[in-house]
């Protein structure tokens, strides 16, 4: 070890070597040959692949515009840089690859959900104003009436596709995305019908069949005037004219309907809105302040269930871990008896629910207590329908049944432990006092087994808070509310709500999902804060 | 009752040397029964509700084209049927999904026993500014899953997808890179209890040998700190190998996703009628945990005490 400053801090007891400069010479020469060059190859390859790769995304960055990001890429390579270069601050060295990971998907999502929760951010509102502006042009088009079709050929470039249009008269036209129809001059015709241009490969049927949803997207501009009529095919045998249903009108900032003359104006709700309040999707991405929040806990559609589910959150995780860790102590106390033959066996089986991964235990709990075909209701209820899993009451029932399942082997191992350590002496020191067996256990060991099981108690509980596999597995969080104003059921915790909310049906709300998990975070946090500081109080106690 | 303590003949008591053992006289049924025979009753009891549905499901899956209604009668048929079929459902990749698994939890075991391991080093043997904080900054962000940043995570990898599609969305590195993340904030703690308990007394030993840090941490200190790497190891695959939100969400196509999301989809779209293709896909998912959970049991329970404890 070399520098002067982790000798002085490494205040173990040890004697401190003294800090001359001799001694910090020869430290560090020790240090040299010890680490061996493969050390410093095996260093400098990796850091030579880091700077690589951070050199080529901020050129990707760059030539995307992306210049914060790619100043934050630029900014951490160097920071590596120089932790690895320098002599000493080893610990740094030490902590950089787990920390640069815990920032980015730890610390950092945490606070993009913070931001996310301020935002409308959702279907219908997941990009930029130009991206919006953008879509609805290009998605609402008419046909113009009273204009010719023209047949045509589709022709490919460098993998872009063009329109070669066969004009009145018989003029071939040629036009892409970003390119406006033009005459081609030297064009191979049949039939009447430009099919070729030298330059651009004319695209199969197959070809065709194979690009048919970038085909029907294809809008090429009539010519180069804002007159914003485009040449549309469906088919990629005739195209018509078509003209965007709405202009934007840069000037005031609105979008204006062609037909109608409405005019949609940008009024700051992240979506071009009519004088009557009715709203252009595709939106964009604003900041909308606490109206996610608003609406979670005002809106009585949401704040209902919010409150139910909530609730049942709580309910679930502590009837799971108290399920669970007294089952688990009762089982610990069976079988910590010398006496008793055979332990190992049923030690071996007791514990395969908790290596079985958890996700099938649901899944194939779910399949046993199936109501009409299920193992449960058909051989031990003799074909009764008993609704264990679309009942509301019974589901929750279903549902810790499980849990206790899945984790009562944890408890029972953690707790036989724990019993193990507890010296036999205190318990015979007051047997031999008069005490029965029930009151030496009752007072002497419960309350020493309790402070060195809580810690695991209180994680077990934060575990269960956010046990979403159980859920989703076994109920999906059903059977659904249908009074709720989102997808939301009787099993649902906060994190199975929050995922619905977000990525299951055909909208989704990112904003109001964020708004749900800072709630979450919210509520673990202070449960953590209270629970730590019982803890301490208890082991005080002893 | 149907376990019974093995009777000793007199033949053993006799022939064997006495010293060995003192064996207790035999005791009477009732007072065996009351002492101890109650316990095996009740241990039968945990046999059935621990066993069954494992049981349950192996004989689903030794039943081809099973439903979960032939499902409810127990080893009627044995054959291998439906595990041939498991593998043959162009719907289903079930052998993408296992490998998928497997080179998840395999890369993001790894890579999370190296982070937590460095970390855990430098907050066990240095003494720095910001040391405290960094320790309960750990511990705070343990109580905190990844999993509830789930929107921020999707939307995150969205739009590095955008630019670096090798890493974004859709991706299975882009899901360890995630994984990663969460490595260090849950097992960091967990290992720095278990690096504690190494006397500090034998790094100081091989520094005056003449051994630099890096050696002492890949050559001594991880070999002795071993046990603890088997958990966090051990614990990090399973993890990854049951997560199902994240990688629901950043995997996209069938053949990309995870046995946890294939499974799941699985069940959802074919309800109860492929349920032994079904149960033999799980019964190969599970039996790697399991196995390695049974092999390494010992060291997991001592694990999960020593850290949390201190």
């Amino acid at each position: 070890m070399s520098t002067p400053e982790q000798r002085e801090t490494r205040a173990d007891g040890a004697e401190q070597l003294r800090t001359t400069k001799r001694s910090r010479t020869a430290a560090r020469m020790a240090e040299a040959a010890s680490g061996g060059w493969v050390a410093v190859l095996v260093k400098i390859a990796s850091l030579a692949v880091i700077d690589a790769l951070a050199v080529y995304s901020i050129l990707v960055l760059v030539r995307a515009d992306n210049w914060v990001v790619a100043g934050i890429i630029a900014v951490v390579t160097a920071a590596i840089n120089w932790i690895y270069f320098r002599r000493g601050g080893l610990p740094a060295k030490y902590l950089a690859p787990g920390v640069v990971f815990l920032l980015i998907f730890q610390i950092f999502v945490v606070l993009y959900s913070g931001f996310v929760a301020f935002t409308n951010y959702g279907t219908g509102h997941n990009s930029t104003k130009e991206d919006a502006i953008h879509a609805l042009v290009l998605q609402n088009q008419q046909r113009v009436p009273d204009t010719a079709s023209y047949p045509i050929s589709i022709v490919e470039k460098d993998g872009e596709l063009f329109l070669l249009a066969t004009g009145p008269g018989g003029v071939a036209l040629l036009g892409g995305e970003n390119q406006p129809l033009q005459i081609v001059g030297n064009a191979t015709f049949d039939g009447g019908i430009a099919t070729e241009v030298p330059g651009y490969t004319t695209l199969t049927l197959r070809q065709q069949l194979q690009r048919q949803s970038e085909i029907s997207q294809l809008a090429v501009p009539m010519d180069a005037s804002e007159s914003g009529q485009m040449l549309r095919t469906q088919d990629g045998v005739t195209a018509y004219v078509y003209k965007a249903l709405y202009v934007y009108d840069a000037d005031t900032d609105e979008m204006v309907n062609t037909t109608t003359g409405v005019r949609y104006a940008d009024v700051g709700t992240g979506a071009f809105t009519a004088p009557d309040g009715r709203e252009l999707l595709p939106g964009w991405q604003v900041l909308v302040g606490f109206d996610n929040f608003a609406r979670a806990f005002g809106e009585e559609s949401i704040r209902d269930p919010l409150i139910s589910v909530t609730l049942w959150t709580f309910t679930f995780a502590l009837l799971s871990v108290v399920g669970c860790f007294v089952l688990g102590l009762f089982l610990a106390i069976v079988f910590n008896d010398p006496r008793m033959k055979s332990k190992k066996y049923y030690r071996l089986v007791m514990i395969l629910p908790y290596a079985f991964p958890g996700f099938l235990s649901a899944l194939v709990w779910g399949g046993m207590m199936n109501q009409e075909f299920g193992f449960i209701n058909t051989v031990l209820f003799g074909g009764a329908e008993i609704p264990w899993l679309t009942d509301e009451w019974l589901a929750r029932f279903s549902v810790i049944l499980v849990n206790l399942w899945l984790g009562f082997p944890y408890m029972f191992l953690v707790t036989t432990g724990a019993l193990q350590s507890i010296p036999s002496e205190l318990t015979e020191a007051a047997q031999v006092d008069g005490a029965t067996p029930f009151q030496a256990f009752r007072m002497i060991k419960f309350p020493l087994l309790l402070v060195s099981v809580a810690p695991l108690l209180i994680s077990s509980f934060a575990f269960n808070f956010n046990n979403f596999n159980l859920i989703y597995m076994l109920t999906r969080g059903g059977p659904r509310d249908v009074t709720a104003g989102m997808n939301v059921g009787a099993t649902d915790i906060l994190i199975s709500m929050v995922y619905k909310v977000a990525f299951v049906g055909s909208t989704a709300d990112y904003g109001l999902a964020s708004a749900f998990s800072i709630l979450i975070f919210v509520l673990v946090g202070t449960i953590s804060i209270i629970a730590f500081r019982q803890t301490k109080s208890l082991e005080e106690l002893h | 009752m149907t376990v019974i303590q093995p009777p000793i003949s007199a033949a053993d008591v006799l022939t064997k040397p006495k010293e060995e053992k003192v064996i207790e006289p035999r005791r009477p049924f009732g007072k065996w029964f009351r002492q101890t025979g109650w316990r095996h009753i009740v241990g039968l009891i945990m046999l059935v509700f621990a066993g069954f549905p494992i049981l349950y499901i192996i004989s689903a899956s030794l039943r081809p084209g099973g439903t979960l209604v032939t499902a409810n009668e127990l080893f009627s048929q044995v054959s291998l049927g439906a595990y041939v079929e498991l593998f043959n459902r162009p719907q289903q990749p079930y052998a993408a999904w296992l490998t998928n698994s497997l080179v998840i939890g395999l890369a993001s075991s790894a890579g999370t026993v190296l982070l937590a391991a460095l970390s855990a080093y430098a907050f066990s043997r240095m003494r720095f500014k910001g040391r405290r904080v960094g320790l309960i900054t750990l511990l705070l962000v343990q109580m905190f899953p990844q999993l509830l940043a789930m929107v921020a995570i999707f939307l995150l990898m969205s739009a590095i997808g955008d630019i670096f599609p090798a890493i974004g969305l859709n991706s299975q590195l882009g899901l360890i890179l995630v994984y990663l993340g969460g490595a260090m904030g849950v097992n960091t703690y967990l290992m720095y209890g278990f690096f504690n308990t190494v006397p500090s007394s034998i790094d100081e030993a091989a520094k005056l040998d003449g051994a630099g840090h890096a050696r002492i941490f890949f050559t001594i200190i991880l070999r002795l700190v071993a046990p603890i790497l088997a958990v966090v190891a051990l614990l990090s695959f399973i993890a990854s190998m049951s997560e199902f939100v994240l990688a629901s969400v950043i995997l996209v196509d069938p053949e990309k996703q995870t046995l946890a999301v294939g499974l799941y989809q699985f069940i959802s779209q074919e309800t109860s009628r492929n349920w032994s293709v079904f149960a033999a896909g799980a019964v190969i998912a599970a039996i790697i945990p399991v196995a390695l959970f049974l092999a390494l049991q010992r060291f997991i329970v001592g694990g999960l005490t020593a850290g949390s404890v201190k």
